[in-house]
């Protein structure tokens, strides 16, 4: 049985596990990415997260460079409508959101690869699940390089 | 590009990030990095020792970057800087990187895969630092005056506070008289103390005050310059109507709340005996022994909780509002007092006293109150009886959902608080707006009465639902805060802001409009021709206006196209 176990793990680390980029803000979604590991809670360390002032700074070629260099999708943890900065922030990200999707399909790479959802400075729980459910899409469509 | 000489520092954390990362690895990985002239790990990056050891290593070995790799970054980025900056370096030299709260801490169930990530975050960290040059802060000198806006109980108390700590006040109130709510209210929970007692004592040491201008019927209508010195447009209305200019360094924002106005049909309201809670508050201040209603005593009353609040996921109001369990049950308790034989009915949908208003619940219940539990999706009915009484049916959760009914002679809506009509203000200010619709602050624990606009502060309901004493409490934060911004007579402004590289601006005019700040202006005079030029003091450094410029000539410093892309590419390359 103990081997088995082995074997099985063993098999796993070979397993493809998709490389994600998260997005996140400083003030709203990176606290509540913060508290996501200050709870312990459980997500791919496939996944890692470079954090800005505000989700209307992204700009789309970073998304289209991120999945040419290796990531396997890119998650906006974004501020929704709780910017400090932005009345329209939600509005100017939807609009990145969309120019980003539509420069992913030109180069061939599907855009499923890109998601969006609002993460608040509490939202531990909903970012794990965000992480394992994004994860588990991107193993479907399989590493970005055989695309 | 000259060699960069960059410092990595990989932090043990007394094993809350080496029992599950192996540092020494990631060190091992990234000491022969290109640039990187030093790498260690130490116990406890944020100790003196370790500090003296960053210090040390700086001055002796010239460093013109630093990474230090530990716990999340709004712990001990000032701590960083400040090693830094004693040492020489410039502050923005430095990168914080994660390794704690996103990393060993979130896969503590996977010791290589969380080693590896933390490789990718240090040569992310390593990546951006190359590309940081030093930044110095916008220093401004600041006006030792501070506007407050709004002269409820919150801005009133305010004012007295910012006037005795030694600074200038001008108390602008749109209404005629002071005191916004309280001013009417009689005994207020907790204490008792009379609203319109303590709105008296207030207005009198306002008045007594030479060091604060207090303009009634006034309202603010532009606001020019930035934080220090803030050029404020006052008008004034009534017989003495004028327009004034003033200088300030700061501003507080206390313009409190509007209270839910049901709509017609809304519990009942509409049909004679159906009240609001403040309707129902004058009623009782007003009244002279026992509660009458069209000259007939009151003797069964029914209160209906969160009615405005809470109002599911499509409604405008989906936010509790706090105070008015409270308040309702205070009332039922003024009642009491009137006539300890009052039958009192609450029907509520979760009751919330909390902290010491929870001796206020236990008391109304020890003189006879009755609370029953509706169903959100079943909330009671109001009509009128056939003897021309009130009559409340509701589906009460606690006894076997069984249906009851009520009969009343008034019955009270528990009406919450909704945010003020201020859209002039909103847009003179800047103010940040919730997606609630009451003011934005920074951070709710670290930073609740600062606003991402500098020198403006928000304090009392205006920022969300609060009772008289969590107002005040609000308003002498605001105070403080007030006080730390401008008593130094100088102020550092973060200088992580937006500009436009000249060269590439074609001046299309595109991101004129897109800052809401009006940080971003055209200016004459580039070689010639005219440029949009960003003012560092006014920026708030969000970084908006970057993506819509299609010449991407604009950047944010601290995360420039370029750096990002690097960052993006050091998380991206193969451990190996």
């Amino acid at each position: 049985m103990a081997v088995q176990q082995q074997v099985s793990v063993r098999e796993d680390a070979h397993a493809f596990s998709p490389r994600i980029l998260v997005l996140s803000t400083n003030n709203i979604s990176d606290p509540g990415i913060d508290l996501a590991g200050s709870a312990h809670m459980h997500y791919p360390p496939t996944v890692t997260t470079i954090a800005l002032p505000c989700t209307s700074a992204i700009m789309p070629e970073w998304i289209v460079h991120a999945l040419e260099q290796g990531f396997d999708g890119v998650f906006i943890a974004s501020d929704g409508e709780e910017c400090a900065y932005l009345r329209d922030c939600a509005e100017r990200s939807a609009h990145m959101f969309e120019t980003a999707q539509k420069q992913l399909k030109e180069r061939g790479i599907s855009p499923a690869r890109l998601q969006m959802a609002a993460i608040c400075s509490v939202c531990a729980e909903p970012f794990t699940r965000y992480m394992h459910e994004f994860s588990q899409t991107l193993t479907e469509l399989g590493p970005v390089r055989k695309e | 590009m000259n060699r960069r000489k960059i410092g990595v520092y990989v932090c043990h954390c007394g094993g809350n990030i080496s029992d599950y990362v192996d540092v020494e690895k990631v060190v091992d990985a990234v000491k022969d990095e290109e640039d990187v002239v030093v790498a260690r790990t130490a116990m406890f990056t944020c100790s003196d020792a370790t500090q003296q050891e960053i210090y040390d290593d700086i001055r002796e070995l010239g460093l013109d970057g630093l990474v230090v790799a530990s716990c999340s970054p709004k712990l001990h980025t000032f701590t960083f800087r400040g090693v830094a900056k004693r040492a020489g370096l410039n502050p923005f030299q430095y990168t914080q990187v994660n390794v704690r709260e996103q990393c060993s801490w979130a896969h503590t169930d996977d010791r290589q895969g969380a080693t590896e990530k933390a490789l990718r975050l240090v040569r992310a960290g390593i990546a951006r630092t190359r590309l940081l040059r030093p930044l110095e802060p916008t220093v401004v000198e600041t006006v030792p005056k501070t506007l407050v806006i709004g002269a409820g109980i919150a801005g009133l108390r305010a004012a007295i506070g910012l006037a005795d700590i030694g600074l200038s006040v001008v108390v602008v109130e749109r209404e005629a008289e002071v005191g916004g709510w309280v001013k009417d209210f009689g005994p207020m929970y907790p204490r008792d103390k009379e609203g319109r007692e303590l709105v008296r004592q207030l207005e009198a040491k306002v008045r007594q005050r030479e060091n604060i201008a207090l303009f009634t019927s006034a309202e603010v209508v532009r606001k020019a310059g930035s934080f220090g010195d803030y050029v404020v447009d006052i008008k004034t209305h009534g017989k003495s109507s004028m327009t004034m200019q003033i200088h300030v360094g700061s501003i507080t924002v206390a313009t409190g709340f509007d209270s839910y106005q049901p709509e017609e049909g809304e519990y009942g309201y509409g049909i004679d005996g159906v009240v609001t809670l403040p309707e129902y508050k004058k009623m009782l201040d007003a009244a002279e022994g026992s509660l009458e209603y069209h000259g007939r005593p009151v003797k069964d009353v029914a209160y209906i909780y969160c009615v405005g609040s809470r109002q599911g996921d499509d409604g405008p109001h989906q936010y509790c509002s706090r105070f008015c369990c409270s308040a309702a049950v205070h009332s039922a308790l003024e009642l009491y007092t009137r006539d300890p034989s009052a039958r009192q009915f609450h029907l509520y949908r979760d009751m919330r006293t909390y902290g010491r208003y929870e001796l206020m619940y236990r008391e109304s219940r020890e003189k006879g109150s009755t609370y029953l539990k509706f169903a959100e999706d079943e909330p009671p009915a109001v009509r009128k009886g056939a003897d021309g009484r009130l009559v409340v049916t509701i589906r009460d959760q606690l006894t076997g959902q069984k249906e009851v009914e009520i009969p009343a002679d008034l019955v009270v809506l528990v009406t919450g608080m909704v945010p003020r009509e201020n859209d002039a203000l909103v847009g003179a200010l800047k103010l940040p707006v919730g997606r609630d619709g009451f003011f934005n602050e920074i951070h709710p624990k670290l930073r609740p009465v600062e606003t991402v606009v500098d020198g403006v502060t928000i304090c009392g309901a205006c920022q969300f639902p609060k009772n008289a004493s969590e107002s005040v409490a609000s308003g002498l934060a605001a105070v403080t805060q007030s006080a730390a911004m401008l008593k130094q007579g100088r102020a550092e402004l973060d200088p992580q802001v937006a500009s436009v590289d000249p060269q590439l601006c074609t001046d299309c005019g595109v991101c004129y409009a897109t800052c809401p700040y009006d940080a971003i202006s055209p200016q004459e005079g580039h070689e010639g021709r005219r440029v949009a030029v960003i003012d560092p003091a006014t920026c708030k450094g969000c970084g908006g206006c970057a993506p819509v410029c299609p010449e991407r000539a604009i950047n944010l410093e601290g995360y420039t196209q370029a750096q990002i892309k690097a960052m993006i590419e050091g998380l991206a390359r193969e451990v190996v």
